[in-house]
């Protein structure tokens, strides 16, 4: 460097001598490292994780979800019992209570699995009862979620992006869907296809799932996707206005590309939450059905039709209604719970 | 306000066509039509039955004629008994409507009883308990509610008599129904008055010295109930359908247990023909909550 140059006093040139030659040299690691952005770059979905395992209620929920959907799946292994096996002289039995012909096989040294739950009038052990009631009441109830979904992303996403008179159009048929007592039709329709459905399905997959099953889920998709449809709707018109919608139309994106790289990843948060909230809502429609006798056929038991079998014998036998009737209030208990936490985590504009 | 009515009005109307229709082709739907040929009426009968119910007529006059009847006031006829539907409703409508009107004033005032006490009591304990006994209820089926009800209090207690037929007495299930549409207006309340009272016109009325009550019931709770009353008109139609479960575990003859007995014993034109009621009442409760609904509030948009 030469120092000893003389600059001119009001010279524009570049004064060298402010200049050291170590500032040109490469970074060191330390250096390197200091440049570093302190905390990890966070993802919409992780940063909601983390806000909902911080919420006690939430994850209490989820152990006794996966405590439940565990004892759902293991226990049909486990205990040797059918739902539908009728055992002869061991009708009534209280909780871990053995039948004659079974305190006689225990003293003859063999092992007789207990019932948990003690047995019905007819002599099934009550525990895989309730245990494939919950299972019943769950499956439906997620998959009517599902479906629900489906529907309402469907129609919601095509109304909302079209806009203008397709959307008018859309949401009255919307209006007048909500508008209808929805628990009046479910009721008739159940009625009506249990009778229509039934020859029809004879034989098929279809019957295993019992027709009662079927017009559940029929009448599900026809009625109670409205307010999911309505939902997204709403999201994607206040989505669509936003400029990334506008550059991704101006490259020439198509419109099924847009919705669903750009919109419905947008409103996620609010799919997720709602479909969350429609299962338990769902499992409620489910059982109030199988009270009034249009639920699962038979032998199959459902947490709804349980209940209402056990209201016969309610002097003698309340547990029978006890065991039903808490598995319901458990698993929705926990499903709400879980919907709220996610609403919180996922969704903290919403959070009352 | 006029263009709004008569939006609302067309509304309901086409409700009640889309039901009627509904309603219509799935009685149609049924194999053996409304007369079931296994009762073994003499073909005499059937063809008088046939053609006082138009059902040798194509389906669209058939669909003209039973609205006609609807609109007359006739119901048809029972499949189980024989009895004149309109009899039917007509004696037991006003025990439901009794117990369901009842339950729905139980569940507003305790509700906004409720929801005010927790907004006000806002984190303390008397919020926590409320939000705490709400949630639990929220996750309770009617079903189960009026079992257990009637469990403890008529069978373990014996403080109110079980099974009395066309009972007077309706405490059991009255508490059975308002507990849920209660929850709900718990909360709604609560997040409402939350909302109002945090608005500046509380502040002001603070500021002026206008005594704590007042600023709470008339300032505060006046403006907390227009979501409150939109509810109303939900609530009766959930109400009435959850009368159905809780008339029958309380064995009170009303329409909601006359339904559930319709469906058990495949009464079509029973199960029907109360559908088409019920449906009425509620659509019609519907209407006048959303009327009702604009007159209070002016600042609603029009939409």
């Amino acid at each position: 460097m030469a120092k000893d140059l003389k600059r001119a006093p009001f010279s524009a040139q570049v004064d060298l001598s402010k200049f050291h030659m170590e500032d040109f040299d490469q970074a060191t690691e330390e250096e390197k490292r200091q440049q570093e952005v302190m905390g990890e770059s966070t993802t919409f979905f992780k940063d909601g994780m983390r806000r909902l395992r911080r919420n006690p209620l939430a994850m209490g929920s989820i152990v006794v979800l996966i405590l439940i959907i565990a004892v759902c799946l293991l226990a049909p292994k486990i205990v040797p019992y059918g739902y539908a096996d009728i055992m002869k002289g061991s009708n009534n039995l209280g909780p871990f209570e053995y039948s004659a012909a079974e305190l006689a096989k225990i003293d003859a040294g063999e092992e007789v699995f207990p019932h948990i739950f003690g047995t019905d009038s007819l002599g099934r052990d009550y525990f895989i009862r309730v245990v494939y009631g919950a299972r019943v009441s769950l499956g439906v109830g997620i998959f009517a979620s599902l479906l629900v979904l489906i529907i309402g992303l469907l129609y919601g996403s095509i109304s909302g992006y079209m806009g203008g008179r397709v959307d008018m159009y859309m949401m009255r048929v919307v209006d007048i869907i909500y508008s209808l007592p929805d628990m009046l039709l479910i009721i008739l329709l159940a009625v009506v296809l249990n009778e229509t459905l039934a020859p029809k399905i004879q034989g098929t997959v279809l019957a295993k799932l019992g027709v009662n099953m079927i017009s559940l889920f029929i009448v599900f998709g026809l009625l109670y996707w409205v307010s999911m449809a309505r939902l997204i709707r709403g999201q994607i018109l206040t989505i669509k206005q936003n400029e990334y919608v506008l550059a991704a139309k101006c490259i020439g994106t198509s419109t099924p590309r847009i919705i669903r790289r750009h919109i419905l990843p947008n409103c996620l948060s609010v799919i997720i939450i709602t479909t969350a909230l429609q299962i338990p809502s769902a499992i409620f429609t489910e059982s109030y059905l199988a009270f009034v006798g249009l639920g699962v056929s038979a032998p199959m038991p459902s947490l709804g039709s349980l209940a209402n079998e056990a209201r016969g014998g309610l002097q003698t036998y309340p547990l029978r209604l006890f065991f039903p009737a808490l598995t319901i209030c458990l698993i929705v208990l926990a499903l709400n719970l879980l919907g709220d936490g996610l609403r919180d985590a996922f969704d903290p504009k919403l959070s009352r | 306000m006029g263009k709004y009515v008569v939006k609302r009005v067309l509304l309901a109307i086409l409700t009640i066509f889309v039901i009627s229709v509904i309603t219509f082709f799935a009685m149609n739907a049924i194999p053996g039509g409304p007369f079931n040929k296994e009762k073994a009426t003499s073909p005499a009968t059937q063809a008088a039955l046939e053609a006082r119910y138009n059902l040798d007529k194509p389906v669209p006059v058939q669909y003209v004629l039973y609205m006609k009847r609807l609109f007359q006031g006739d119901l048809g006829v029972s499949l189980k008994n024989g009895r004149e539907i309109k009899d039917i409703v007509g004696e037991s409508f006003p025990i439901s409507a009794q117990i369901g009107l009842t339950a729905a004033l139980v569940a507003i005032v305790l509700g906004l009883i409720l929801g005010s006490t927790a907004a006000l009591m806002r984190n303390r304990w008397p919020d926590r308990v409320i939000v705490f006994l709400i949630t639990l209820i929220t996750a309770m089926p009617s079903f189960v509610m009026a079992t257990l009800l009637l469990y403890f209090f008529c069978m373990k207690l014996g403080w109110v008599p079980a099974f009395t037929a066309g009972s007077n007495n309706i405490v059991l299930p009255v508490i059975a129904l308002s507990f849920s549409p209660m929850a709900y207006i718990t909360r709604l309340t609560k997040t409402s008055m939350l909302d109002a009272l945090g608005q500046d016109y509380i502040r002001t009325a603070r500021a002026k010295g206008v005594a704590q009550l007042k600023v709470i019931f008339v300032h505060g709770l006046r403006n907390a109930l227009i979501p409150v009353i939109t509810y109303v008109g939900p609530m009766i139609g959930g109400i009435l359908t959850g009368s159905m479960v809780v008339e029958s575990i309380f064995n009170i003859g009303g329409l909601g247990s006359k339904f559930v007995s319709g469906i058990t014993n495949r009464d079509y034109t029973m199960i029907m023909a109360t559908t088409m009621f019920l449906a009425f009442i509620m659509v019609f409760a519907n209407l006048v909550t959303d009327i009702v609904y604009k007159i209070i509030d002016p600042r609603i948009k029009l939409d």
